[in-house]
């Protein structure tokens, strides 16, 4: 939401990843005036505990999202098709993130 | 002096630098100009008061007469302080606290990686802990910097303004006394002068790209070496030495 009246930075979505292999979570936002300083601010405002090995910054003007009123048409359908679930297969011991 | 007296003065400079410089950033804590570097500046201040803990405990140990680290912050005078004139100053708008930082920090950096290799294992051990941290502190001020020196024509002129007020204190993280003598030859401390044009040099790489000039001018502010300080040190000490001065020997 930007108006004539937003005197704030641009928004960045913040994603971490906790350990490298793993995917990059979605944490947080913030506000920066460029990629760099969001680096710099997402430091420090998302790891400051030792949860991340990396960082990803999303200015959020670039993510396209689905709307709250999307959830029957795109997300209803699935619930009966159990078929999509490879429930049928035994998955090997040591396998994981799965 | 034996080498015991000097190791412990020698610690107690770099641990008052980080104390006072520590305290400084503090008084930011809730004034910060965006929740961000609220936060952002909270960290490094602590990371400062982590490394001049670590230091004060040290010579405590060394001292071995029953103090313990928070005598040497809490209860010394202001003519026994060693800090750097420059960690001292107020910090003024954000420009000035940056390239404080920057003046600050770019010393740090060379200076901790010199003192990796001190024969004084302990003093290496802690420095190995704060080079990452002053690694982090200084590419934070630098991008700041750097912005402020290429924004605005205001931002431009407060970053100027500020590197010129802040220009004359960098000379004394540069002198040398018979303390240092001692113990470069017991190979514990640094000779200051094989990280200064390191130093010179970074810190106008980092003004070049901000598009701001370095200062011409050769004179420069002395007295930390000998706890002679400006009139600051004083108001700072009585804000964080005032409850042990009310209650002594009070804990919490």
């Amino acid at each position: 939401m930007s108006t004539n009246n937003d005197t704030q930075w641009p928004l960045w979505e913040v994603f971490v990843q906790s350990k490298p292999g793993q995917p990059h979570k979605h944490c947080g936002s913030l506000h920066a005036a460029d990629a760099e300083m969001a680096l710099q601010n997402a430091r420090d405002v998302y790891t400051r505990r030792g949860e991340g090995t990396n960082l990803w910054v999303v200015e959020a003007v670039h993510i396209a999202a689905s709307s709250p009123e999307d959830i029957g048409p795109f997300f209803d359908p699935s619930n009966e098709k159990v078929y999509r679930h490879p429930t049928f297969y035994v998955m090997p011991d040591g396998v994981k993130y799965i | 002096m034996n080498t015991k007296e000097a190791l412990v003065k020698y610690i107690l400079r770099i641990a008052d630098n980080n104390f006072i410089l520590g305290q400084r950033l503090c008084e930011w804590c809730g004034h910060g100009p965006i929740l961000e570097e609220d936060i952002a500046l909270s960290n490094i201040a602590l990371d400062k008061l982590g490394l001049a803990s670590g230091l004060y405990k040290y010579v405590a140990e060394i001292e071995g007469n029953g103090r313990d680290e928070d005598f040497y912050p809490f209860l010394r005078h202001e003519r026994e302080f060693t800090n750097q004139l420059l960690v001292e100053q107020p910090n003024g708008d954000y420009a000035v606290t940056m390239v404080r930082e920057l003046f600050n920090d770019a010393f740090d950096y060379y200076y901790l990686q010199a003192l990796l290799k001190s024969s004084d294992t302990t003093i290496a051990a802690l420095a190995a802990k704060s080079i990452k941290e002053v690694t982090y502190q200084l590419r934070h001020c630098s991008e700041w910097i750097i912005r402020f020196g290429n924004g605005t024509e205001e931002s431009h002129k407060r970053a100027q303004d500020a590197v010129n007020e802040l220009w004359r204190f960098t000379g004394e993280y540069f002198e040398m006394n018979e303390i240092d003598a001692q113990l470069i030859k017991e190979k514990i401390a640094v000779d200051l002068n094989t990280i200064k044009d390191t130093y010179y040099k970074h810190v106008a790489d980092v003004l070049s790209k901000a598009n701001l000039t370095v200062p011409m001018n050769e004179f420069m502010q002395t007295g930390s070496r000998k706890g002679v300080h400006s009139e600051h040190l004083g108001y700072i000490l009585s804000d964080v030495q005032y409850m042990q001065r009310a209650f002594p020997g009070g804990k919490w």
